[in-house]
């Protein structure tokens, strides 16, 4: 069953130190991991993992690559649309060393899960123009600086503002600090239309988004929550300023149902007018404001880069990237197929078609993008200085944890302080190694 | 579970035999159930059997605990013994597990005693002969036609900041954050669904009792409190303690409605199958399988002090008491395996 058979298990460590011990330090785009780059061979038919494809877009380009290469075709095999759920079929075909799938569609956050398991093949850097690509989103790809996943698709926050209020109340732009924010949203409130709407928004309830603000809280005040080290690095002034700024944001400008809203609660609550600054992925942009009449802000709104308490922010990264399978089959085809589905032109198509935000940097400034899709300028600026989650291999309990306790934080149950002390020891064994 | 399903069936094949016959055509009778009777044992240890026990096995293994000095996975599983059962009464994970046991225990608690109330109360409403009973009848059993995760959403939907139990109570509560809202809100959900459940078997219990004895109740001046408490609940406790067993089984393993409504990892309704989940999602199958083993000890202490405390053989008496709703005291006889 999931159990590695005790022979079968014994030949692989074998085989793996043997490599290991073959290929030593160099580091020319190399050979280590659960399969070399040696191993990048073998033609022929490949299957293509990924979410379910909302835009129905993605066939289109698989049936271009079809034509060209009839003796290599890609199949596409669709995950469920939550994305634990993504991850839990690739780990369970990844556990039983199943080839039946070959290229991955990965978020960004499981790359050091994956490759420390020995699940991806690591890509040799010198076969990937990755020159185009936007520096942050290369850096999800690896883990322990080697190359084991393409970014194809990227995503960052951006700070929604009602332009039409701020131009009412006389403020000049968009804010750069928190302080700035709370002066703007103190001028808008005394508009007749703003005295109910409340100030800002940014995702407290306990999810996976808790960890995106709590990121973008703690780095935006220059602290972090793993360090360079991989050690957790909490016990910082940064580090409390910033979770402190999110109970503040929570007690005093916030809505008082915050944290039961998600991604698209807040979505709607912004789009119902009742949000002055919102904090949100770049997908908002075309459905406020759209003119259909589900959306009361359409065309009376702006973005901007986050704010943070001395300047700008900092914008947590999201995004996916591509990878192959440590057990597939052909993977010379899943390589050229990787590049394929990560080259300009295929990542310029599908930004067309799906908005999906591309990881190749000219598109942001190709002018008829920008005038298709106007966020593009900040949503490059953003995710230039967007920094990942924390890369830890036990991924799924580190969230887990930080999660639980910042959400105590900002429910008042636990004094910041206490809240990353204890969050602190949480995470000492987790990421002991 | 193989033994209690073949010796009553063995025990009525040989008693059916004829009489009077030599002793060994009892006994090749009885060859003969065995036999009919092993394509059955073998699939439900294929299917029960080993699942238990390769659960148990996996329980004393861990495994991908540490990283190497290039960043991998030490591979391999390592023995740990009973490690993982103690590791779940240990420090942090303690805390987590009296927490997911004390809620499960609370909704075990708390819904079984509002369903039984309510579902008695349906039964009683669905027996009465009224104008437009099978509507009644039908739109009763409507939640329990509901598949959980739909109607997880459903719950999920009317108990958000700005829906419907807010606007009807006129009050601002946070039923979705992780709070004692959302454990009421977990009850009430919980308890919507499956109170026709109980509803439905105890009207079948209702349907079995003779209107002569209600008659004779009458006569004898006995008022409607009186027969309820007199006639009804004594003559339709075997049918309520099946259905009642049923449900506190079901409840014990409850994970979808909370997961849905309010959420995984949520600490105020975090059940014991939600962290055993939790285990396996990060890989930990070895806890995982441990936790699991935990609950399913649970459930069967449970069911067997259910079962001792309130009758020896709920399945058994329940067909004995329907055929003769006099003899109440003969607990033994007439068994037979029925599911």
């Amino acid at each position: 069953m999931r159990r590695t058979p005790l022979i079968g298990g014994t030949v692989v460590c074998a085989a793996l130190a043997l490599s290991l011990s073959a290929c030593g330090g160099d580091d020319d785009g190399g050979s280590k991991g659960g399969a070399g780059a040696a191993s990048l061979q073998g033609r022929g038919p490949i299957t293509f993992v990924t979410g379910k494809d909302r835009s129905g877009y993605l066939q289109k380009q698989l049936d271009a690559w079809n034509t060209e290469h009839p003796k290599e075709q890609v199949r596409i095999i669709e995950l469920p649309d939550e994305p634990n759920d993504q991850r839990q079929q690739m780990i369970q075909n990844a556990t039983t060393r199943s080839d039946a799938y070959s290229v991955l569609n990965l978020d960004v956050v499981w790359t050091a899960e994956f490759a420390a398991n020995r699940w991806l093949t690591q890509l040799p850097k010198d076969r990937i123009d990755l020159s185009k690509m936007l520096p942050a989103t290369i850096a999800t790809g690896q883990y322990r600086d080697k190359l084991y996943a393409v970014p194809s698709t990227s995503d960052a926050g951006m700070l929604y503002f009602r332009k039409d209020l701020l131009e009412k109340a006389g403020v000049a732009g968009p804010p750069k600090t928190y302080t700035e924010m709370w002066d703007a949203c103190a001028k808008v409130k005394k508009l007749p239309e703003a005295k109910d709407a409340d100030c800002f928004f940014t995702e407290v309830n306990k999810t996976e988004s808790m960890t995106i603000s709590a990121v973008e809280a703690i780095e935006s005040a220059g602290g972090s929550i793993i360090g360079a080290d991989g050690k957790p690095a909490l016990n910082t002034p940064q580090a409390k300023q910033g979770v402190e700024f999110l109970v503040g944001a929570k007690k005093d400008h916030m809505p008082k149902e915050a944290v039961t809203l998600d991604t698209e609660g807040g979505r709607r609550y912004f789009q119902s007018g009742r949000l002055i600054f919102q904090r949100q992925w770049p997908y908002q942009y075309g459905l406020a404001n759209s003119g259909d009449g589900s959306s009361k802000v359409a065309g009376r709104f702006a973005v901007a880069p986050l704010p943070g308490p001395n300047g700008p922010g900092v914008a947590n990264l999201g995004g996916h990237n591509l990878a192959i399978s440590a057990f597939a089959k052909n993977k010379a085809t899943s390589l050229d197929f990787i590049r394929y589905l990560t080259g300009e032109q295929a990542q310029r198509a599908n930004l067309l078609a799906t908005s999906q935000a591309p990881t190749v940097a000219a598109l942001y400034d190709d002018p008829e993008m920008v005038k298709k899709f106007p966020y593009l300028p900040v949503l490059k600026q953003a995710i230039a200085g967007a920094r990942p989650r924390p890369v830890a291999v036990k991924y799924g309990d580190v969230t887990a944890a930080i999660q639980g306790e910042m959400y105590d934080a900002v429910t008042g149950k636990k004094p910041a302080d206490q809240a990353l002390t204890d969050l602190e020891s949480k995470l000492q064994p987790l990421t002991a190694q | 579970m193989t033994t209690t399903e073949s010796a009553p069936a063995a025990g009525t094949a040989a008693a059916r035999a004829p009489r009077g016959r030599a002793r060994g055509d009892v006994q090749g009778t009885r060859r003969l159930a065995a036999l009919l009777l092993s394509p059955t044992l073998l699939v439900l240890a294929l299917v029960i059997g080993y699942p238990v026990l390769a659960g148990f096995r996996e329980s004393l293994y861990s495994r991908g605990e540490g990283l190497d000095a290039d960043g991998f996975v030490v591979e391999g599983d390592r023995f740990v013994g009973l490690g993982n059962y103690t590791a779940i009464f240990q420090g942090d994970r303690a805390d987590a597990f009296w927490n997911a046991f004390s809620n499960t225990t609370f909704f075990t608690l708390t819904t079984v005693v509002l369903e039984t109330v309510i579902g008695v109360a349906m039964a009683l409403i669905m027996q009465q002969a009224f104008r437009g009973r099978a509507l009644v009848r039908a739109s009763i059993l409507v939640p329990w036609a509901i598949p959980t995760a739909i109607s997880g959403l459903l719950w999920r939907w009317i108990f958000q900041a700005d829906g419907a139990a807010n606007a009807v109570l006129r009050q601002e509560i946070l039923w979705t954050a992780d709070g004692f809202p959302a454990k009421t809100a977990v009850v009430i959900a919980e308890v919507w669904k499956t109170s026709p459940f109980i509803g439905l078997l105890v009207l079948a219990g209702l349907q079995m009792i003779p209107r002569d004895v209600y008659e004779a109740a009458r006569v004898d001046g006995a008022g409607p409190v009186q027969q309820f408490f007199r006639i009804t609940l004594p003559l339709v406790k075997p049918a309520l303690l099946v259905a009642v067993l049923f449900r506190m089984l079901d409840v014990l393993r409850m994970f979808d409605l909370p997961a849905v409504l309010i959420g995984v990892n949520q600490k105020s309704v975090e059940t014991l199958t939600m962290i055993a989940w939790f285990e396996a999602s990060n890989l930990r199958y070895g806890s995982a399988a441990a936790y699991a083993t935990v609950l399913f000890l649970y459930i069967a202490l449970i069911a067997y002090l259910f079962v001792k405390l309130l009758g020896a053989d709920i399945i058994g008496e329940a067909r004995q008491k329907n055929r003769r709703p006099r003899a109440v005291r003969t607990p033994r006889g007439g068994r037979r395996a029925a599911a």
